[in-house]
C-alpha cells in the first residue's frame, strides 16, 4: 500500500494529537510521579480542630508567605440564639498564635480551618487573562509567578478569599497543596504539623484512600456549593453558619 | 494583462499584508514558552518549577527512620498520633544532615499551652487547662512527659492512658 499526498495530509492532525499525548506522558517533578494518577483534596474534620494554628504556622514557614498574608488560616465562629445568618468570626493573625479567651460566654463555638479549595471548577483560572493560573492535571490549582501580571482578577474571582498579591513579587499567590511535597510522596505541611489529624490530604484517584470509605460514612458538605465550584476540601460536622 | 494594470498599489498592499503575517508568526514561535499549551492554556513547565521547591519539613517518616526509641515511647502515650513536627517544628535539614544540625530545645511552657490552654470553642472531649492555675507557672515537663504525657506513679509502669 503506497500513501498519497492527500493521506499524508490527512494523517497530519491525528499526528499532532497523538505527539501532544506523548509529552503530557513526561514526568513532573520526581520521577515516579505521574500526574494522571492523581486528584488531590483535602479532608477537614471540623469536630477535631482545637484551633492551635499550627496548620498556619508549618503553612508560613513552608512556603515563604509573607507576614500578615495567608495561604490557609483558622476561624473562630460564635453563633448565638441559633441565628445563624449572623455568626461572629474573629481571626486574630489568621490563627497563628491560637486564640485568645472568647469576649462572650454561651453560644456555640467552634474552629473552622480554611484554604484553597481546589475546585474542579476554579473561578479564579477562568478569569485569568494570561493563562498564569490554571488546574493541573492532578486536580491542584497552581499559579505561574513567570506568567502572572498582577491584575488582581483571580483576587476578586475567588468565593473563598483565598488568594493575594504577594508584596515582593507582586504575583498572586496562594495554596499549592504544598506541590512540592505531595509530587515527593510526603504530605502537605499543615497535615503533616495537625496534632490532632484534622487535616488529611487525599487523593481521590487512589482506590485504597480512607477518603472514599470516609465520605460514604460521614455527612460531608463543601463551602458554597451554589457557587458550583466544586470544591475539593472537604469538611465534616460544617455548620450552617460557616460562609 | 489589462486586469493587473494600475494594480501596483494592491499587490504593495498584500506585500506588506504577507511580511507583517510573517513577523507574527515568527515573533510568536519565538516569545510563547515551548511548554505553553502542554497540557493546556498555561506553560507547562511550570508545573516543574513549583514542584522543584525545597521542602522544610521533613516528615514523620524521616524522624522515625532514626529515633526508633521515642517512637516506642510515644507508642504507649496519648500522643502517638502526634507527628514529631508538630511540637519540634520544620527539621528537614537535620534529617539533611543530622551531624552539624541540630534542633532547639523545646519551652513546653510555651509548646504545650497552644494546644491545651482551654478556649470555649475547643471540642468538649480535648484535654484543656487554664495554665496559670493548674501548674502554677510550673514548666509542664516537671509532671509530665511531652512523649507520653499522662503522670505515671512512681514504682509502676503504667502510662497506657
Amino acid at each position: 500500500m503506497s500513501i498519497t499526498r492527500r493521506h499524508m495530509l490527512l494523517l497530519l492532525p491525528a499526528a499532532a494529537v497523538a505527539w501532544k499525548h506523548v509529552l503530557a506522558g513526561t514526568p513532573g517533578a520526581s520521577p515516579n510521579y505521574k500526574m494522571s494518577e492523581h486528584w488531590w483534596s483535602m479532608l477537614i474534620d471540623l469536630p477535631k480542630c482545637i484551633g492551635c494554628g499550627n496548620c498556619v504556622r508549618a503553612c508560613q514557614s513552608e512556603n515563604d508567605v509573607p507576614d500578615g498574608y495567608f495561604r490557609t488560616w483558622v476561624e473562630r465562629y460564635h453563633v448565638t440564639d441559633y441565628d445563624i445568618e449572623n455568626p461572629h468570626v474573629d481571626s486574630p493573625g489568621g490563627g497563628k498564635m491560637g486564640f485568645p479567651p472568647a469576649k462572650e460566654e454561651g453560644g456555640k463555638n467552634f474552629f473552622v480551618p480554611k484554604l484553597c479549595n481546589h475546585c474542579a471548577d476554579s473561578p479564579c483560572t477562568q478569569v485569568c487573562p494570561v493563562g498564569a493560573t490554571f488546574i493541573g492535571p492532578d486536580g491542584v490549582v497552581l499559579v505561574d509567578p513567570k506568567y502572572c501580571l498582577g491584575c488582581r482578577y483571580c483576587v476578586q474571582a475567588c468565593p473563598y478569599g483565598c488568594r493575594f498579591i504577594n508584596p515582593k513579587s507582586n504575583t498572586a499567590e496562594k495554596c499549592t497543596l504544598c506541590y512540592h511535597r505531595i509530587t515527593k510522596g510526603l504530605t502537605t505541611a499543615c497535615c503533616e504539623s495537625c496534632p490532632t489529624g484534622a487535616r488529611q490530604l487525599a487523593d481521590l484517584k487512589n482506590p485504597n484512600d480512607p477518603i472514599h470509605e470516609f465520605l460514604k460514612t460521614h455527612s460531608v458538605q463543601i463551602l458554597k456549593p451554589s457557587m458550583a465550584t466544586h470544591a475539593k476540601v472537604f469538611y465534616n460536622g460544617l455548620d450552617g453558619s460557616v460562609r | 494583462m489589462n486586469v493587473f494594470k494600475d494594480a501596483g498599489h494592491l499587490f504593495r498592499m498584500a506585500a506588506v499584508f504577507v511580511v507583517g503575517c510573517l513577523a507574527f508568526v515568527g515573533m510568536r514561535a519565538f516569545l510563547v514558552p515551548k511548554s505553553f499549551g502542554q497540557y493546556g492554556h498555561y506553560r507547562g513547565d511550570a508545573i516543574t518549577e513549583i514542584a522543584a521547591r525545597p521542602v522544610n519539613y521533613a516528615g514523620h517518616q524521616a524522624c522515625e527512620d532514626c529515633h526508633a526509641d521515642v517512637l516506642e515511647k510515644k507508642k504507649s502515650g496519648k500522643h502517638v498520633h502526634v507527628n514529631c513536627e508538630a511540637c519540634h517544628g520544620p527539621l528537614a535539614k537535620h534529617a539533611d544532615d543530622p551531624g552539624s544540625v541540630k534542633p532547639a530545645k523545646l519551652d513546653t511552657a510555651v509548646l504545650c499551652v497552644r494546644c491545651h490552654e482551654a478556649n470555649i470553642a475547643k471540642p468538649k472531649g480535648f484535654p484543656q487547662v487554664a495554665s496559670a492555675d493548674h501548674s502554677s507557672g510550673l514548666p509542664c515537663d516537671t509532671c509530665h512527659q511531652p512523649h507520653s504525657p499522662a503522670i505515671v506513679a512512681e514504682g509502676t509502669t503504667g502510662g497506657t492512658k
